[in-house]
């Protein structure tokens, strides 16, 4: 999605209205967030936006990148410095570490690099209500839909990599065990996580 | 009391954490093997954050890193890094090879009687940021700045008043990246008389 170099562009203020509408989704999108949604966009906070190259968009305040928008994408994703300040409200899924280095140079994500022995799969399992997360193992609690947005963690690291959009469920990568399962995604180290937000 | 402290942590919301990110290459330091610059990245981290820099490079940490890989993908892995290495080195060279010959001007220009602007010319070859360096210098001298386009198609910022000196001063403490012998101070009162001889001779 990002491979190539962001140049900066202006912000603009986001009116308030149009700020509580990505309030709204992103609290729709990412129920998990519920809890800190005062501490990443607080109320009176005003939210600005940057253009990216083709249509795409990228949410700021104070200086800190937080979600970012791509027209043909429904959901709002997030910047991975976000998802590093609050990892466990994003469904994820791990990838082994011979992976790594091939998602850090903005591959498309194959499934065998999640259902080798260091990847990590949703586990489903039964969990109270809003008690969604990854077990001690790092697999989540249930099956990830084609179209959901995911974070992708990384045998032997604490931190994630990269985020994107599903094109295949979680259940069907199981099953197959091969194709791909991401293929626009925002990782470490690419044009927007370069990009100077301040 | 025990009772009241467990309470409490119940009630804590979890907060926002806070993540170090590498002064070299921008990454989390457990990625920057994955970049060109591990040397200097390692430097930077075993300087500014010790304990990190012995959870990923002690010889136990990564002797776990390439347990997991087989011989086949460690051998993948170390040419990649060579490769990588190698492409960052050369993109080093090159940047410092701009640098060196980039000059940025700073010109007094003579408005009319006793009137001057200063004109800060080259900015950009040195990575800056034309609109934010401007608001820097504006406030710092409390006077007008901004970025204007030049004939030539390329922005420069001119700041109201004969401020050449401090621009300078001012430039090379906080943008150490520029060597002192790449900023010149020119003068450009001839300017109306050299403009004119321009435009005799083109006319
Ligand atoms: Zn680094």
């Amino acid at each position: 999605m990002f491979k190539k170099e962001i140049p900066p562009a202006p912000k603009s203020k986001l009116k308030s209205s149009v700020q509580r509408g990505i309030r709204q989704s992103i609290l729709e999108t990412y129920p998990l967030l519920a809890r800190h949604i005062e501490e990443i966009i607080p109320k009176k906070a005003s939210l600005e936006q940057m253009k990216l190259p083709d249509r795409a968009a990228l949410y700021i305040l104070d200086g800190e990148p937080l979600f970012w928008e791509h027209d043909d994408f429904e959901p709002l994703l997030p910047h991975l410095k976000l998802v590093h300040r609050f990892p466990e409200a994003f469904p994820s899924i791990r990838i082994d570490r011979g992976a790594i280095r091939f998602v850090l140079s903005g591959a498309t994500l194959m499934a065998p690099g999640l259902t080798s022995p260091g990847g990590r799969l949703p586990a489903p399992r039964d969990v109270p209500e809003g008690g969604e997360g990854a077990d001690e193992e790092g697999r989540w609690s249930r099956e990830l839909k084609k179209g959901e947005p995911v974070v992708v963690m990384a045998e032997g690291k604490v931190e994630a990599c990269a985020v994107g959009v599903l094109v295949e469920g979680t259940a069907e990568i199981k099953e197959k065990g091969k194709g791909p399962v991401m293929e626009e995604c925002h990782y470490l180290g690419d044009g927007l996580w370069m990009l100077s937000t301040d | 009391m025990m009772a009241e402290t467990q309470r409490q942590e119940i009630v804590t919301e979890p907060q926002s954490r806070r993540v170090t990110y590498c002064g070299v290459c921008s990454l989390p330091p457990e990625y920057c093997e994955y970049g060109g610059t591990v040397k200097k990245c390692q430097d930077w981290l075993q300087k500014n954050e010790p304990a990190l820099y012995d959870t990923i490079w002690s010889p136990e940490a990564l002797e776990a890193a390439t347990a997991s890989l087989s011989v086949e993908a460690q051998k993948r892995a170390a040419k990649d890094a060579q490769k990588k290495a190698a492409k960052a080195q050369a993109a080093e060279a090159k940047q410092a090879d701009k640098l060196a010959n980039s000059h940025i001007v700073i010109k007094r220009i003579e408005r009319n009687k006793k009137k001057f602007v200063t004109a800060v010319i080259g900015l950009e070859a040195f990575g800056l940021e034309l609109k934010k360096v401007a608001k820097d210098l504006g406030k710092k001298f409390a006077t007008g700045s901004s970025v204007t386009k030049t004939p030539s198609g390329g922005e420069e910022i001119v700041v109201q008043g004969d401020v050449s000196d401090e621009i300078e001063e001012f430039l090379l403490e906080k943008y150490k990246e520029i060597p002192e012998d790449n900023i010149e101070l020119v003068d450009d009162k001839k300017k109306k008389k050299a403009a004119a001889a321009a435009a005799g001779a083109a006319g």
